[in-house]
């Protein structure tokens, strides 16, 4: 193995400052009481604001049914996509990667024109699951299409026919289990975005935990600062459970 | 186990055809190699047979069942493929019992037929292992027991050795056919090495261009080829191109080689002369060439252990003329490239085939 030089350490030095230091100044200022004293006063008066704990589960409602449209939508797509119509690829790629092309801001302009619908759905915060599935399209899919290729689709299924079982089956016994880590990398992809997500929720007028950061750094800056650093754990804890799923991901297919 | 009949089968890719209206017939418990080039059909035919492709054409009968329209998941055939399909996700035990599961068997019957199996093919002690923690070979042969736990009617490989180091490869082909004989399961082994089809069948089935040109024993294919393409294309062959003349053939230079006796009825026509490397024998040139031998230039002269092979050049025949000979390397000292050398056969060992079937083919 070649050894990691002075130059590479520095590289990796500089990077890791880039990232910590900012991270380090919020962790910080949200210690900060004023005067040169430092303590958790800014999280204790968070614990007490009384829109906290429902905007947090607005959230987590919000990144399981973004998740759950991911599973029931997007992964069935993907997998007859693969299976019977692998020439519509290049469109599937496409539509993955309109996310990235439209601001958001013109995405929810458009978007709230568009949706119309019963109170039930546009009456509630679950109306953001709708173009939260888009958003979090480009990291989903790119995920799901990984665990994909590393099964080879089409041979297993050929393979589970050859033995008597159907489609449903096969889909059922083999190919979800198979893409399991795939699966579970995507949905903690998308709930980290859902999580982080404010453009959609504050011009459409619903209270989630990015918009309540918003609205508390207006008033209390250390108390925001403290709202970020548990956005920043919620969503490391998830990023952690990609890292760790993907080590299952690797062993996979092939052979010894 | 139970016979297999195809008729008539064809398909076509956008105005190419991959398989002309081909015919075969196997018997119970036979195995078969379909043996030929890349994109001869092989496969294709393989796939029509298991249900993955529909014929434009034709049909597949199992056991006097016609089974055409049937999806593979109705055919009660076993199949093992190229690329490594175990499910990943699933012990080599629950890979092999993944049939009678979805058939609905009791768990003990599940787990006991697929134990007996992965014992025939020497993994019972790797029942735990997943697909990941098992080498290419293993792979395969629990790819195999996992075929065989459906009790198929029909055993279909799809080049399972290709992916595979030599030395696994041929243990590999042994055991199949040490399990094939065991289980009297009619089987369909897809390959293009012609050594492995000739070494494990019953009969091999040469394909090109979509059509079958010989199906035959395997000392039948290498001894008496229906064509020259299956000539080319099976073992090694020295080709010497000439007129019938009775029972012999002259060549460009005026050389009368004795050939068999049949050649008598194609008497009068361009032929072309198959001769196989074991049947020439070499002499140092000693100033004449006796009647029915050819004078040649030792080409190359290459060590195969017992076996030196030397290639041939024939000055006086045109060039794509050629010969090969086999001899024992403790005699191949006085076989040196550049050696004049004069060559001869037994008259019953070249097989002669007229050029119209040579250039059709």
């Amino acid at each position: 193995m070649r050894r990691f030089g002075l130059a590479g350490w520095t590289v990796l030095g500089l990077a890791g400052l880039y990232f910590i230091v900012p991270l380090l100044m919020t962790v910080s200022f949200s210690l900060w009481q004023g005067h040169g004293n430092y303590g958790f006063d800014a999280y204790r008066s968070l614990l007490a604001r009384p829109n906290l704990l429902p905007s947090l589960i607005v959230s987590i409602e919000l990144g399981l049914a973004t998740c759950a449209a991911i599973v029931l939508l997007l992964a069935p797509a993907m997998i007859f996509m693969h299976l019977y119509a692998p020439k519509l690829r290049p469109v599937f790629e496409f539509i993955a990667a309109l996310p990235f092309v439209v601001p958001a801001i013109a995405l929810v302009a458009g978007l709230s024109v568009l949706f119309t619908g019963p109170d039930w759905l546009i009456g509630t915060p679950f109306y953001l699951t709708i173009p939260y599935f888009f958003l979090a399209l480009p990291y989903a899919y790119r995920a799901i299409d990984v665990g994909i290729r590393a099964i080879d689709l089409t041979t297993l299924t050929e393979a589970g026919q050859s033995l008597g079982a159907s489609l449903g089956q096969i889909i059922r016994m083999v190919v979800l289990p198979s893409l399991r880590p795939a699966l579970i990398g995507s949905m903690l992809l998308s709930f980290a975005v859902v999580m982080g997500e404010f453009t959609f929720a504050n011009v459409l007028l619903f209270h989630t935990f990015a918009v309540l950061i918003n609205e508390v750094g207006q008033n209390a800056p250390t108390e925001a600062a403290a709202l970020s650093t548990l956005s920043f754990l919620i969503t490391w804890g998830a990023m952690l459970g990609v890292l760790m799923v993907g080590r299952g991901n690797a062993q996979l297919g092939g052979a010894r | 186990m139970a016979t297999v009949e195809a008729r008539g089968v064809s398909k076509s890719y956008q105005g190419r055809t991959v398989l002309a209206s081909l015919d075969l017939d196997m018997g119970e418990a036979e195995l078969i190699c379909l043996l030929g080039p890349s994109g001869c059909g092989k496969t294709t035919l393989l796939r029509i047979i298991a249900g993955f492709i529909t014929p434009d054409t034709g049909t597949v009968h199992v056991g006097g069942r016609d089974v055409t329209a049937l999806p593979p998941a109705a055919r009660k055939m076993g199949m093992v493929f190229q690329a490594y399909s175990l499910f990943p996700n699933m012990t080599a035990l629950d890979n092999v019992r993944f049939g009678p599961r979805v058939a609905g068997q009791a768990k003990t019957e599940q787990v006991k037929r697929a134990g007996e199996l992965l014992d025939l093919v020497g993994l019972a002690q790797h029942r735990d292992k997943y697909p990941h923690q098992m080498s290419g070979g293993q792979q395969q042969r629990v790819a195999l027991a996992r075929a065989l736990a459906v009790r198929p009617d029909v055993l279909l490989l799809d080049e399972p050795l290709s992916a595979l180091d030599a030395k696994v490869r041929l243990q590999l082909r042994e055991e199949i056919r040490r399990i094939q004989r065991e289980t009297k399961v009619t089987t369909v082994l897809v390959t293009h090495d012609q050594e492995e089809a000739l070494s494990i069948s019953d009969r091999v089935a040469v394909m090109n261009g979509g059509k079958l040109l010989q199906v035959a024993t395997p000392s039948v294919i290498y001894r008496q080829p229906a064509d020259a393409f299956v000539a080319r294309f099976i073992g090694l062959a020295g080709i010497l191109p000439g007129v019938a003349e009775g029972a012999a053939v002259r060549m460009s230079n005026g050389t009368i080689l004795p050939a068999d006796a049949a050649v008598a009825h194609q008497s009068g026509r361009s032929v072309e002369m198959f001769l196989r490397p074991e049947h020439v024998r070499l002499q140092r040139m000693n100033g004449h060439v006796p009647p029915g031998a050819l004078a040649a230039d030792v080409q190359e002269a290459t060590f195969l252990g017992s076996l030196t092979r030397v290639r041939l050049r024939l000055p006086e025949l045109p060039d794509h003329a050629g010969l090969w000979a086999d001899m024992p390397s403790e005699h191949a000292a006085d076989f040196a490239p550049g050696q004049r050398v004069t060559a001869h056969w037994h008259e019953t060992s070249p097989h002669v085939i007229a050029v119209e079937a040579a250039q059709a083919s």
